[in-house]
């Protein structure tokens, strides 16, 4: 076996792993998460700190009677779970975890797929999600997933505008879509938080939308509409849509981090070799736990908007300041500021 | 190894788009055309251009096609019973079908043997991005430009055609 294609299989165990292993420890923050804000004690029955109770969720969503109603349109409803987890899985695998190493004279980079269109790769994989939700609301053949899944395609198309346009601002001044190259060039920089606050934010509050997490999860809305597209989902399909989520979620903090926050870099930090390499994944890592914190916290903070306010913060408030922020990076490009 | 995914996916844009015309169910037609989407855009990366592979996925598959889903979700279109179209409209599609079909014979045929020297072949050099860039923002720039112009009109016209005509003032009683 070659080194590259040994390099890359590691590669891809980790990236998998990484992801896989989100789902459980996630699933377990947000419910002590949860009953610390509401103060209460939340599950804390099995193991120190409840923390096998994730074991046992899933446990129980494997035993649970899988059912499938009769009036569903089965190919679509079968399939939907499944186009949920894929994009939300291979969106990774364009985010760099670590500086290039070099083993018998291979030079390997620390990223599952280094593609010159990174970012438009992670986009584009990004927006064919929101064809799982639309399946499993169609399929169904129940109102409230349909609303739900109407809802969602309306919800993904207004709030891709303004992520997309947020990401190509910082796209700008480094010259190019690679991953890599934006990590880079906040090295020798200064991470884009700074000097592009206002896109950070833009796209942050894309992401909430993207991922259909509070205050932003129209399509599920337990209140109005029982829950969504997956009103009529059980057990580990059921399941499945959860997975998808938060690995999205880990996927999108993933892109945040390394477009405004330096990536698998610290600043005043030399990363090389092994060592580097171990130290650049654990600091990715880091970074992404601090953002999947904010989206518990956000979650059990705010309260769900209405479908107007949605879509005019969408519309009437994210996609101009978007705009406006493009021309400014640009601006300030072509001036040689950035 | 390229060669199977070439088939695989040329096979499957074709089974595909078959099924987007065929097909009595628009959902399930509107979602065959993203798998046809998504197919030649496999084969835009074989070519060697995944840019514009990325983009026909990020714009026609996940934008576009998910606003026809709205509509059709939202108006409830359901199964079309019956043969579809009418005879003036088959007509016409055979028509439009033969013609495009020699246009590719036509091309195919030239560039084998014709007066036209062989077409050179893409080159990384002329795919990639900067050199994309370059091409269209300076030799292309006033092509580009009136493209622009040509979609802000019809934004424009569709705004107008979709805005209902204010509601008339009553008038004042003599």
């Amino acid at each position: 076996m070659s080194t590259e294609l040994a390099a890359t299989l590691i590669k891809l165990a980790v990236a998998l792993g990484l992801l896989l292993n989100v789902v459980p420890i996630m699933v377990w923050v947000e419910r002590r998460g949860s009953a610390l804000m509401q103060d209460r004690p939340g599950p804390n029955r099995l193991g120190p700190f409840g923390l096998i109770q994730p074991l046992a969720d899933a446990l129980k969503f494997m035993f649970k009677e899988d059912v499938t109603p009769a009036a569903v349109d089965r190919p679509l409803y079968l399939m939907a779970p499944v186009l949920g987890l894929l994009p939300a899985l291979t969106t990774f695998s364009v985010i760099p975890f670590g500086p290039d190493l070099t083993v018998r004279g291979h030079r390997i980079q620390l990223v599952v797929a280094s593609a010159e269109t990174g970012v438009l790769l992670f986009l584009a994989l990004a927006s064919l999600g929101v064809y799982s939700l639309v399946m499993a609301g169609y399929s169904s053949n129940n109102k409230y997933s349909l609303l739900g899944s109407v809802r969602a395609s309306a919800q993904m198309i207004s709030y891709e505008l303004a992520l997309t346009l947020a990401v190509v601002a910082v796209v700008i001044p480094v010259g190019s879509f690679e991953l890599s190259k934006v990590v880079a060039y906040q090295r020798a920089h200064v991470w884009n938080l700074l000097p592009q606050i206002l896109g950070f934010l833009i796209f942050l509050v894309a992401s909430f939308a993207e991922t259909n997490r509070l205050p932003f999860d129209l399509p599920e809305a337990e209140s109005e509409l029982v829950a969504g597209f997956h009103t009529e989902y059980s057990a580990m399909r059921f399941a499945t849509f959860f997975m998808a989520e938060y690995i999205s979620m880990t996927s999108l903090s993933a892109l945040g981090v390394t477009l405004y926050a330096g990536g698998w870099s610290l600043p005043g930090v030399d990363l090389h070799g092994w060592t580097g390499a171990v130290l650049g994944l654990l600091i990715l890592v880091g970074k992404i736990a601090v953002c999947l914190a904010v989206f518990v916290w956000v979650r059990w903070t705010f309260p769900r908007f209405r479908y107007d306010q949605l879509m005019r913060l969408g519309w009437k408030v994210l996609l101009p300041l978007a705009i406006l922020n493009l021309i400014v990076v640009a601006a300030m490009t072509l001036a040689g500021w950035l | 190894m390229e060669l199977a995914i070439f088939i695989l996916f040329a096979g499957l844009a074709l089974v595909s788009s078959i099924v987007v015309v065929t097909h009595k169910n628009p959902v399930y037609a509107t979602l065959s055309l993203v798998l046809t989407l998504f197919s030649v855009a496999v084969l835009f990366v074989l070519l060697g251009a995944p840019f514009l592979a990325a983009l026909q996925i990020l714009i026609y598959a996940g934008a576009i096609l998910v606003l026809f889903l709205f509509v059709l979700m939202l108006l409830n279109v359901g199964r079309q019973e019956g043969p579809s179209g009418h005879r003036v409209q088959l007509f016409t599609a055979l028509l439009g079908g033969v013609a495009f079909a020699a246009m590719l014979v036509l091309l195919f045929w030239r560039q084998q043997g014709g007066p036209r020297p062989p077409a050179a072949p893409l080159s990384a050099q002329l795919v990639s991005l900067t050199a994309l860039a370059q091409e269209l923002f300076g030799r292309y720039l006033l092509q580009f430009e009136i493209v622009g112009l040509l979609l802000l009109v019809a934004v424009v016209g569709a705004t107008v055609l979709a805005r209902r005509p204010p509601p008339r003032e009553p008038e004042a009683e003599p």
